[in-house]
């Protein structure tokens, strides 16, 4: 579905990334781990076209989507939901669904219904500000937003940053419930225990590089991964 | 700093007092060449009336201005919670019925009653002629930038260009410029009314689409460039403009078909009804679309255009509409004046009517329209109030000195402006707070 190879990406001088490949296939739910500063956020920047990369290709659906704008993602079928979830802090919890909608036509009144079944505390917020929501309403409320436009692959930006431990398992269920649903996920995580468990396969990223990667359960119980990113001496 | 100053109290004092002198220096009498001096001393030395009792140097009197506004600053800082609980709890009801939906067009139709039957009771021909140059353009000049300021969020300091693109289009196809008229047809100004807002949303497009890819300061800076541009091609193309010296031979409307013949004059009333026609016009269209597709992406852009983008809004794309609506009724504006006054002049189209129009919007409230109108009305009818009937001592150019200290003012006490808009209220509030994304207008912070 997703094919990334070779991508470099530049910050003036600084390169971000060195040339990476992956791969998501329709369906997969897959991570991509690292610590801060890897570059998965740059990576995630460089997917949903906020930044462009300077070398490499990446291909959705056999489609060449490196120069595409970021604006054009959500017609193609790619969600991002970003870093810090970024809702509309002074627009309602449904004008905030209703703008996840912005590139489609026709009624929308059924999808925000069918939000507020997979996620019941928004509809009790529905008329409130999203600026007042707590941190994993406003993280459901990102999710909802993304799923407006009926993509086929959602991208997810850190879901667990800021949270409390029960809120985060209850995004992840989510989360599994949204592939279930037919959309494939992408998702970049710095909680990797959680990612993993949730995850088919993953990707391990340091310093602008993808240095491995495998199913999930293996990378679970991989030791070069249980003492980096799960804390436990080698 | 000394020790004494860092205590509160002491300190507010002391920078009230300075702040006082400053006034007393610039409204003192001015100096001479032969006494250059002459101006500061007079400005504290000169014998005024203590509240009409007895003479004192003018330092006293604002020594004890100082006193009097340092206690009711006192005042404000104990009780002025308490003040405003009150007056809330009071205003309360009324504004409920206010906010009413069917309340709102009833006082938006009474407003057009009023203004329709202005110029009855305003015989004033100073007033009169006020009311059309001073007033009601700059009622829709303020809609227009309200438009780029309050509803997409972009400072655009060289406003001015848009307007000066509407008067000059209206010169040029009525015949009056140097540049001979698109197939030598001297057209009449009506014909010139498309032909102008086509042309300033044109300049719209053509300014924003480089511009516009820049945020916060660096777009505030480039337009105001990009004001100046425009300021120095009239100027000095003198074989298309008429350079300095511009034209004075822009006719006036008139309509003749068949048996409707009508010139409208040097007189303003005709002008006056013409332009509220326009205005209320403006007003209905800019409300319908601050509701519409166009309107909601320009509030997620303003609000977070990383967000806006990845739901598939095109910020360049609806940035580029709000300018070219904006200029829109800028471009008419230049219509009026042109028409009206007979008359284009590149001196009038400077960087300080950008601000002035700036400050209209940001006083009566940004991103409303009701906001936008009023603090035109308001701020132009104060300025043309000191014209025509000036206090002792002043002088003209001392306007800027009052619309800064009443700015100053309205940023302190009601930074939302007079009219606000709810939600641009609540973003102001957020960014004051130091919570949310900071509004870039109120700010200059790029996100």
């Amino acid at each position: 579905m997703l094919e990334v190879s070779n991508a470099v990406v530049r910050y003036g001088a600084i390169e971000a990334l060195h040339g990476v490949s992956f791969e998501v296939s329709a369906g997969e739910i897959v991570t991509l781990l690292g610590a801060n500063g890897a570059g998965k956020t740059t990576t995630l920047r460089m997917l949903s076209g906020l930044h462009a990369p300077v070398a490499g290709t990446i291909t959705f659906d056999g489609r060449d989507v490196t120069r595409t704008k970021a604006h054009q993602f959500t017609s193609l079928g790619i969600s991002h939901v970003p870093e810090g979830r970024r809702i509309f802090p002074q627009m309602s919890v449904e004008e905030n669904l209703e703008m996840g909608a912005f590139r489609r036509r026709g009624s929308i009144s059924e999808d925000i219904d069918r939000m507020y079944e997979t996620f019941p505390i928004l509809k009790e917020r529905r008329k409130q500000l999203g600026g007042n929501l707590s941190g994993g309403e406003q993280q459901m409320l990102a999710i909802a937003r993304a799923l407006m436009s009926h993509p086929r692959l959602l991208l997810l930006d850190e879901p667990s940053m800021g949270l409390a431990p029960m809120i985060v398992e209850a995004i992840f269920r989510i989360i599994g419930e949204i592939r279930d649903a037919g959309t494939t996920v992408f998702l970049v995580e710095q909680n990797a225990a959680q990612a993993l468990r949730l995850a088919d396969r993953g990707y391990v990223m340091e310093n602008g590089r993808i240095v491995f990667t495998d199913t999930a359960d293996k990378l679970l119980v991989d030791p070069r991964v249980r003492a980096v990113y799960l804390g436990e001496a080698v | 700093m000394p020790r004494w100053l860092k205590h509160k109290a002491l300190g507010r004092f002391f920078s009230l007092a300075l702040a006082m002198a400053v006034v007393e220096l610039v409204t003192g009498p001015p100096g001479s060449n032969e006494t250059p001096t002459a101006g500061f001393s007079g400005s504290f030395g000169e014998k005024v009336s203590f509240f009409g009792l007895f003479p004192v140097p003018r330092i006293v009197q604002f020594l004890a201005f100082t006193v009097i506004i340092y206690f009711l600053i006192s005042l404000w800082r104990s009780y002025g919670d308490r003040l405003r609980d009150g007056v809330r709890s009071l205003t309360e009801r009324p504004r409920a019925v206010a906010n009413k939906g069917s309340v709102r067009w009833g006082v938006a139709a009474a407003l057009v009653v009023i203004g329709a039957l202005l110029p009855r009771f305003v015989t004033d021909p100073f007033w009169q002629t006020a009311m059309v140059e001073q007033i009601a353009v700059y009622v829709l000049l303020a809609l227009g930038l309200n438009v780029v300021v309050g509803f997409a969020g972009l400072l655009d300091l060289g406003f001015v260009a848009f307007y000066a693109v509407g008067a000059y289009a209206t010169a040029w196809v009525t015949g009056a410029l140097p540049l001979p008229p698109l197939f030598g047809v001297h057209l009449n100004p009506f014909f010139a009314i498309p032909i102008a807002i086509f042309l300033a949303m044109l300049a719209g497009v053509l300014l924003g689409t480089p511009t516009l890819r820049l945020r916060g300061d660096y777009l505030a800076i480039v337009t105001l460039g990009f004001g100046e541009i425009i300021f120095l091609f009239v100027d000095n193309l003198n074989g298309i403009t008429g350079g300095s010296a511009g034209s004075g031979q822009v006719p006036h409307f008139s309509v003749d078909v068949g048996p409707l013949k009508y010139v409208w004059g040097l007189a303003p009333v005709p002008y006056y009804y013409l332009t509220l026609a326009f205005v209320i016009l403006f007003v209905v269209a800019f409300s319908l679309l601050e509701h519409s597709r166009v309107g909601r992406s320009w509030t997620a852009i303003r609000e977070d255009e990383v967000a806006a983008e990845s739901l598939g809004i095109n910020p360049l794309k609806y940035k580029v509409m709000a300018f070219s609506i904006g200029a829109a009724s800028a471009g008419f504006a230049g219509v009026v004046t042109a028409a009206q006054t007979n008359f284009v002049n590149p001196s009038v189209f400077t960087i300080y009517f950008s601000i002035n129009i700036l400050v209209l919007v940001i006083f009566g409230g940004m991103g409303s329209i009701a906001g936008a109108v009023v603090g035109a009305v308001v701020i132009q009818t104060v300025s043309m109030y000191l014209i025509h009937t000036p206090p002792a001592g002043y002088q003209p150019q001392d306007l800027y000195i009052y619309l800064g200290a009443l700015l100053i003012i309205m940023m302190i006490f009601r930074p939302s402006g007079l009219v606000p808009s709810k939600r641009r209220q609540r973003e102001i509030g957020l960014a004051e707070s130091g919570q949310g994304h900071m509004d870039e207008v109120l700010t200059g912070d790029v996100p």
